[in-house]
């Protein structure tokens, strides 16, 4: 029988197997996407397998080699890394469903590439998520960089090229020129980098120096996108909207601010940051990124760089629950993660099915397409206000939580903070919807029959169309791109009413 | 019976197999002839080092004459470390010289080539493995004639002045290392580097003559090191030898004069004499810091990607020295792995331009715009190759950086360590202008069908960018030789 460090090894083997069959199956379409499903699928059975033991308490480990002396690549998992994990693994079977419908839909070049990349960044994110030292996170982050490269330079053109560049110059540059050094820091003053409850910091350096050094990490992971080097992230919305909900959701920010906690809880300790006071300053810059962002995403009318603006913001979320560094705020901060995924994830496919079907990426010509599109713009809504954080969706919970950490903490400016913030959110998410179904109609509805318009809004998808030229009623993208949209929907609702078995799940991380 | 022998076979049989490729002058003879001696000098390294680490250090009389008065091979581990790399580099370069465009050049001088080559391998394991101070400037004399005839082999006409540059440059390195080595037997008496060693000592440390032959030592080797300022003479040799040249002697050359310097420095002049009484370390230390920016940036703008890599070379050159300058065992340690790890990106890239240029005639950069299309296999080693030379996790070059920056740490000297890591991004950089234009530009008319390189020479080139990701991933023998090789360095004084 396989044991549960078997289990680990597989979940991130699998997915690089499955890339070697990908690229096998190259030349035939089908094949190549019915192996990327099958092996989504047998990964999160994999990762799911990892989580009995986790929840009783226990720390699976797998050691596979001694890269240095003292410095092994290790992976040891634990509540966070495992709902990572399972976040992770699950969304990339939505995705694969939703990229055949969108790569197809959208004749896009390379999909063999694609789907091969996609691949190595789940691997690449899954050794993040189970990562038992820093520098196995600190190798895993970089090989995901450097997956995902290729992916947001899907088009290969100058546009492309420009984003590739601040895409791997900023991460690069952070993880190098600050993650790295502080890892060394670390490893020379502590002795040691594995994750240890309650940290691994405390007594080893001055307190006056926690901050430079929680600097060097915070600047360092350049994947949380705290401002001001959160340009590659709206950057990167040139690529393949698959590609948006990889960054978004799936892998890349979610392994940034997962690897910010991961920092906060097992490096620092969440207590000696508190203690220290360290982190104060880290609460204001999360904090001002959480409402600039927010503001700047108001001002973008192209919704994809509106959703990748609420992303820079969401993220600080999780960053300044980090920061606030009490029992609620980091668990609270570690649940937005999963909120955050499923709200965010929502969100783009539904950018990404109006873009199949209709071709536009503006917020300001879709005016009315709601009815042309209404399950895509119903799911919208619901990615919506998890977003803002309205029961009942999940993104109410962490809210709550860190608004409660936050108070904890005796940092009231930050409830604000987040009050404020929800109603940018409402502010600049809500008028897409709005103005799916209730603006006035465009040049392209003008050619609908008034008749036929509204009143036969909400017919089944499954309706019978004539076949021709007849203006279409309903004009949804492919069924491979709204089902997933519909399932990651039902995914916030889900969050909401289970989030106390995450609660519990993630309750250990700091007792 | 043979085995006893070893130290004296690893340098022997790549000599006599030069006279014999002269002697049989068929070109796939003499090819066999130098795979083969190439391949058995790196077996004899392999089975040395495993020796050495059981043993210690082992010394070998040469023709049975006791040292001082005779000539002893001598093994620790910084010596068959040096060993293994030139061989190792030598043996996996050799197979790729046959269907080098080379070849088609100069078709019937072929075994040339290969004499010449199999004395440029002799001389660089002898300076490697020799005891005697004057036998060690005897191996680099050969090495050094050797390789100006490797380098004026090149396809181009330029070939002829990079490698003229180079002779007068190396000539004067050679004679001051000369000098240097004169002195010292005036001082000493003898030429034995062990005895030279425990006799300065009672010539004194001020003596005016061993303070002269430690500079005129410093300054020869930095020139055949090409450290900076005294760098000049190699982007030109790099960029206009034959590819296979280039990657030889960029994987192996520079590392053997660093050991020369290393050896000299603290095993000969000790680190007292070396470091405490004259102040050497600060020179190098801002020398090296030097090395590490200004030629990286200077690659940035250049347009052939041989030249881009033979100034990443200089600047890469500025991390062993930086290592050098820290006088630490962690210090020597990164500058000892490095040699290594260099060895193997350096080798690595070199290799892979060498495909191109047999495919297109050219490595340069508006010439490759689009190469990764027609040529998959070739650019992916090559980024393989960059990303150990930029230093990403899992690849060899992260190993190097992780331990300088870490003696950089050691020492307190933090703003080293921010120096280390922003001189490492413009690695990114420079790079990257090539991976970008093989993948996003659109390639030149002429150009569309071009096909992947022959696998005998992608064979050799995958198999440099592997070692590159296996030595950063197992680093057992690669850091663990190197730390005892440090640590011997550092007692010795």
């Amino acid at each position: 029988m396989l044991d549960t460090a078997d289990y680990i090894a597989l979940s991130i083997l699998l997915p690089l197997i499955g890339t070697i069959l990908i690229w096998m199956s190259g030349p035939r379409p089908n094949q190549r996407e019915v192996v990327t499903v099958i092996t989504a699928t047998l990964t999160f059975v994999c990762v799911l397998q990892v989580l009995p033991p986790v929840m009783a308490g226990e720390t699976p480990t797998l050691t596979v080699l001694q890269v240095l002396p003292g410095l092994p690549l290790e992976f040891v998992v634990e509540p966070l890394g495992m709902m990572f994990a399972l976040i992770a693994s699950f969304l990339w079977i939505i995705t694969s469903f939703y990229a055949i419908g969108y790569m197809r839909g959208h004749n896009e070049p390379n999909q063999t590439r694609f789907y091969m990349c996609f691949a190595i960044a789940i691997s690449s994110a899954l050794a993040v998520a189970f990562s038992g030292n820093m520098l196995t996170l600190f190798v895993a982050y970089e090989v995901l960089t450097l997956s995902t490269y290729p992916l947001v330079t899907h088009n290969q053109d100058d546009e492309a090229k420009r984003a590739g560049r601040v895409y791997l110059g900023i991460l690069m540059s952070t993880s190098i020129g600050l993650l790295l050094v502080a890892i060394l820091w670390t490893w020379l003053a502590a002795g040691t980098l594995d994750f240890t409850k309650g940290g691994i910091l405390k007594g080893k350096i001055d307190d006056g120096l926690v901050i430079v050094m929680l600097f060097l990490y915070m600047y360092g992971i350049g994947k949380a996108a705290l401002m001001p080097i959160h340009r590659w992230l709206p950057a990167a919305m040139v690529a393949p909207t698959p590609v948006s909900a990889l960054l978004h959701a799936v892998a890349v920010v979610k392994a940034g601010v997962f690897t910010v906690l991961k920092v906060i809880v097992y490096i620092f300790g969440a207590d000696f940051l508190r203690d220290t006071g360290a982190s104060v300053w880290l609460m204001y810059v999360a904090g001002a990124t959480v409402l600039l962002a927010s503001l700047v995403a108001m001002t973008k009318d192209n919704l994809k760089a509106r959703l990748a603006y609420s992303t820079v913001s969401q993220l600080s979320y999780v960053v300044l629950a980090g920061a606030l560094a009490t029992s609620f705020s980091i668990v609270g901060g570690a649940m937005h993660i999963a909120m955050h995924a499923f709200g965010k994830i929502t969100l783009f496919f539904c950018a990404g099915a109006i873009m199949v079907a209709t071709h536009k990426t503006k917020i300001s010509q879709m005016r009315g397409l709601g009815w042309r599109m209404p399950f895509t713009f119903g799911a919208f809504l619901i990615g919506a206000l998890s977003v803002i954080g309205l029961p009942p969706l999940g993104g109410a919970w962490s809210k709550w939580y860190i608004a409660l950490g936050a108070a904890d903490a005796e940092q009231i400016i930050f409830i604000a903070v987040l009050m404020i913030s929800s109603l940018l959110n409402i502010a600049y998410l809500i008028p897409v919807f709005a103005r799916g179904f209730f603006g006035p109609k465009e040049e392209e509805q003008a050619q609908m029959t008034d008749t036929h318009h509204g009143h036969h809004g909400h017919d089944d998808h499954g309706t019978a169309r004539p076949a021709d030229a007849t203006p279409k009623r309903i004009a949804e993208a492919p069924v491979f791109c709204v089902v997933p949209l519909w399932i990651t929907a039902i995914g916030c609702l889900a969050l909401f009413i289970y989030a106390d078995q995450l609660y519990a799940m993630l309750a250990p991380i700091v007792k | 019976m043979l085995k006893a022998h070893l130290p004296a076979l690893v340098i022997i049989i790549p000599l006599i197999c030069a006279a014999l490729c002269v002697l049989l002058r068929r070109k796939d003879w003499a090819f066999t002839v130098a795979l083969l001696a190439t391949w058995a000098s790196f077996a004899g390294s392999c089975l040395l080092l495993v020796r050495a680490m059981n043993e210690g250090v082992i010394s070998y009389e040469m023709g049975g004459w006791p040292p001082p008065f005779g000539i002893e091979l001598r093994v620790d581990a910084l010596n068959v470390y040096l060993l293994i790399i030139v061989s190792g580099i030598g043996s996996v370069v050799a197979p790729y010289a046959r269907n080098s465009l080379l070849l088609e050049y100069v078709e019937d001088r072929a075994y040339m080539f290969y004499s010449a080559y199999l004395l440029c391998l002799c001389g660089l394991m002898g300076v490697s493995i020799t005891g005697d101070a004057f036998n060690l400037f005897v191996f680099l004399e050969i090495s050094s004639l050797s390789s100006y005839v490797l380098i004026a082999l090149g396809f181009d006409r330029r070939a002829l002045t990079a490698a003229y540059q180079y002779l007068v440059m190396g000539t004067i390195g050679a004679t001051f290392i000369v000098i240097a080595i004169g002195l010292l037997y005036q001082a000493t008496g003898s030429l034995n580097m062990v005895d030279i060693s425990e006799r300065l000592p009672k010539a004194g440390y001020g003596n005016t003559t061993v303070i002269a032959a430690f500079a005129f030592l410093v300054v020869g080797a930095a020139l055949k090191i090409a450290l900076f300022p005294l760098h000049q003479w190699l982007p030109n040799a790099y960029t206009h030898a034959p590819s296979t040249v280039s990657a030889f002697l960029a994987a192996t050359a520079t590392k053997v004069s660093v050991y020369i310097l290393l050896r000299f420095v603290f095993t000969v002049f000790g680190v007292r004499f070396s470091f405490e009484i004259l102040p050497t370390a600060t020179p190098f230390l801002i020398l090296a810091i030097l090395a590490m920016f200004l030629p990286s940036i200077v690659a940035c703008f250049q347009t052939n990607v041989k030249r881009v890599l033979a100034y990443s070379s200089v600047a890469q050159i500025g991390y062993m020295i930086l290592g050098l300058g820290l006088v630490s065992v962690a210090g020597l340690t990164a500058s000892i792995v490095h040699m290594f790890n260099h060895a193997l990106m350096k080798g690595a890239l070199f290799l892979v331009l060498g495909c191109i240029f047999y495919r297109i005639g050219s490595c340069h950069i508006d010439r490759m715009a689009g190469i990764a299309r027609r040529m998959p296999w070739t650019m992916a080693a090559f980024v393989g190759g960059g990303l150990s030379l930029i230093g990403i996790p899992l690849t060899a070059g992260f190993i190097s950086k992780w331990y300088l920056i870490l003696a950089a740490l050691d020492k307190g000297w933090w703003y080293l360590a921010v120096l280390i890591v922003i001189s490492s991004l413009i690695a990114i950089i420079y790079l990257w202008r090539v991976i970008e234009a093989a993948y996003f530009r659109e390639p030149p008319d002429d150009l569309k069908e071009v096909s992947e390189a022959p696998l005998n020479l992608l064979v050799p080139a995958w198999i440099l960018v592997l070692a590159n990701f296996y030595f950063g991933i197992d680093t057992s023998i690669s850091v663990g030789v190197a730390e005892m090789a440090a640590k011997a360095l550092m007692g010795a004084g």
